[in-house]
């Protein structure tokens, strides 16, 4: 929804707000984007490795069970549809992106791969396609994400990349954000930065949505497939966005479905320990994007408290911006404990073990069917991003929900 | 004449010097910016902490850091410049730093405080010339100027859209990033940088200082032999950081100015 004349903006959102030193190489990657990206060859090429590779079309299931839970009587949410990113290899959306990017990469003639990561699933997933194509592959983390996310720094590991551990800072997603455009400032001759969310400066946001857009355009496709009719509601958790990007995409052109994403509230929005930037923050300037952020009245940036390492983010991408502006979407947010309730929920009713990130969108579902099926005349029915599975979070999990692991 | 072209006019190779305001006090800032002019700095580049610099190094990364922590930001920034104002009518000074500080106050807002505070020029290291054009009409209002950055990584377009910025308004001087990577990189060939930069002074108009990694007198003199002069900005922070008293602090930077300032001179000679 690139609604503004000037290039890579979202309305007053979104354009360059980098180093001097980098603006070509954004300029390399624009003309890259159009001229590779948006071809025939790489599009075949990419989605059928998305098809023999990730296991592309992902599901569309019907969260019965779920649904019931949320609304015994089904007077506000009829259906509640889980779109399976969660079932992609890597487990989780972010290999739609890092395929794709890495793919563009090798196309580019570049010659390393670095990337950051939050909940370590970005930096799996581009650890995993350079495995495949053969790339060496640097990953910043941020060393308190390290430490909550432990099974993917092993994963990334065993994939062959360098994980880089970030000391600066909040130690998590943002300083993770910030090294890699120092390592990248300092090596753009000949390195590739893969960004994982559908934020940075442009022309990243518009790729990543790019990339992240089969979520949306499988998910229509299905629902009209398995109930006739569009959904009344499109719901995903949203850190930078990327996962919500892909599924807005789908929806962005039918009016009659409402588009709800969900920000993490950490401890509650009122504590001031959070990351809805949307819900609480303001419009400011952070990794070469105009967005909103969350920073004090001098202009620094704050540091963001979630459960999830991978919505812990000060920032949001752009496009989210614009489309709460506009009112096209609503965000709503979702505290650690709603987020832990929800997995405990979805994990004891449908059998299925949702990441934290994905767990802050479960959690509203509720409000969401009631929203849009008071405006309705029957109950709503609802497609949700189911993002990525848990087995990442199993250590925070465990511990939180207080499940005792001895036999 | 404004006091930056003022002193690009006076002909001897400039030295410019950069501190992070605030770090470790927003007061002793004061007195080790004023301490550089004394021993010969010409310009000041006065930094505004802010707390994700991406295109600086651990050190200076570092030194924002304690700044914000010793309550180092903008508004700081403007009152330590209206102190050495006082004291250095003549020096030339730019506020240096990222573009989210000025934005959350509004560019009107700042460019007007800057005015008042005696500052000169801005330099906003991530607001390339194609997002500065409002902050460039807001500042330009009050006659300060916007200080454009080329890398080695510009080519001739880049080098085109900072002349069209110098053509629109104030443009005292330009910033030339003289290596690839962050503030403090080991890696300048001083003498290639300043070469570079003459070509650039010769396709935009403007004097052209050499910045990032020049952290000795060779070094200043051999990247001023063909620039309109130099920019020493790391070494300074760090100096700060080893200094464990406000007297050694003091004097290590004195002395670390004058070593710069003889440098550049040779390079005039």
């Amino acid at each position: 929804m690139n609604t503004s004349q000037r290039a890579g903006c979202y309305g007053p959102f979104g354009g360059r707000f980098v180093a001097e030193t980098l603006v070509p190489a954004l300029d390399e990657l624009s003309r890259a984007f159009d001229s590779i990206v948006r071809g025939a060859p790489f599009q075949s090429e990419w989605r059928a490795l998305l098809a023999t590779y990730v296991g592309r079309p992902t599901p569309l299931f019907e969260a019965r069970n779920l649904a019931r839970a949320i609304d015994p009587g089904g007077t506000t949410l009829g259906r509640l549809w889980l779109k399976r990113e969660d079932l992609c290899h890597t487990g989780a959306h972010k290999i739609n992106n890092a395929l794709g990017q890495v793919l563009l990469a090798k196309k580019m003639g570049k010659t390393r791969i670095i990337a950051e990561t939050g909940a370590g699933q970005h930096g799996v997933a581009t650890a995993t396609a350079c495995a495949l194509f053969g790339l060496p592959c640097e990953v910043y983390m941020g060393s308190e994400d390290v430490r909550r996310q432990a099974p993917n720094v092993g994963r990334m590991k065993l994939l062959g990349a360098q994980v880089r551990p970030v000391e600066s800072g909040s130690r998590t997603l943002k300083d993770a954000m910030n090294e890699a455009m120092r390592d990248w400032v300092t090596n753009v001759a000949t390195t590739y930065y893969c960004i994982g969310s559908a934020a940075g400066p442009h022309p990243y946001p518009e790729l990543v949505a790019t990339l992240q857009a089969i979520i949306g355009e499988e998910a229509r496709a299905q629902i009209l497939a398995a109930q006739g009719v569009l959904p009344d509601a499109v719901v995903a958790c949203v850190g930078g966005g990327s996962n919500a990007i892909g599924l807005f995409r789908g929806f962005m052109k039918d009016d009659s479905v409402a588009l709800y994403g969900v920000e993490a509230a950490g401890d509650g929005v009122a504590t001031g320990r959070h990351a809805a930037t949307l819900g609480a923050g303001r419009v400011g300037v952070l990794h070469g994007a105009k967005s909103y952020v969350l920073c004090d009245d001098g202009g620094q940036i704050q540091e963001a408290h979630s459960i999830s390492a991978g919505l812990d983010y000060p920032g949001v991408g752009p496009e989210h911006s614009w489309l709460r502006e506009t009112g096209r979407a609503t965000y709503l947010s979702a505290t650690d404990d709603d987020a832990l309730a929800a997995v405990a929920l979805v994990a004891r009713t449908e059998g299925i073990l949702p990441a934290l990130e994905t767990a802050h969108a479960f959690a509203r579902v509720g409000d969401v069917a009631r929203a849009v099926g008071a405006k309705r005349d029957g109950p709503a029915s609802v497609v949700l991003g189911l993002s990525g599975r848990g087995d990442k979070d199993l250590a925070t999990l465990l511990a939180r929900l207080g499940v005792e692991t001895a036999s | 004449m404004n006091r930056l072209d003022a002193t690009f006019a006076r002909g001897r190779k400039v030295l410019v010097t950069y501190l992070c305001v605030g770090d470790p006090g927003v007061d002793e800032s004061v007195d080790l910016a004023l301490a550089c002019v004394k021993q010969g700095a010409d310009v000041l580049e006065l930094g505004v902490p802010f707390s994700d610099p991406t295109a600086d190094g651990p050190a200076i990364a570092r030194a924002s850091q304690r700044a914000i922590a010793a309550g180092g930001g903008l508004v700081a920034t403007l009152r330590a410049a209206r102190a050495i104002r006082a004291a250095a009518p003549d020096v030339g000074i730019v506020l240096f730093g990222y573009y989210n500080p000025i934005f959350v106050r509004g560019e009107a807002r700042v460019a007007a405080e800057a005015a008042e505070s005696g500052v000169d020029a801005l330099l906003v290291v991530d607001l390339p010339v194609e997002e500065s054009a409002p902050l460039c009409a807001a500042a330009g209002a009050h006659g300060i100027g916007v200080i454009p950055l080329l890398a080695p990584t510009s080519r001739a377009e880049r080098v085109a859209a900072a002349k069209a910025a110098a053509a629109r308004g104030p443009v005292p001087f330009v910033y030339y990033v003289s290596v690839t990577g962050v503030t403090g990189s080991a890696a300048l060939d001083a003498a290639e940088a300043g070469l570079r930069a003459s070509q650039l002074q010769a396709q935009v108009g403007r004097p052209v200082v050499v910045g990032f990694g020049i952290d000795s007198r060779e070094k200043a003199r051999a990247a001023a032999a063909h620039a309109g002069g130099v920019v020493v900005g790391t070494a300074l922070v760090r100096a700060i950081e080893q200094g464990k008293t406000p007297a050694e602090r003091k004097a290590s930077v004195e002395k670390l100015v004058r070593e710069l300032r003889a440098g550049v001179d040779e390079a005039s000679a």
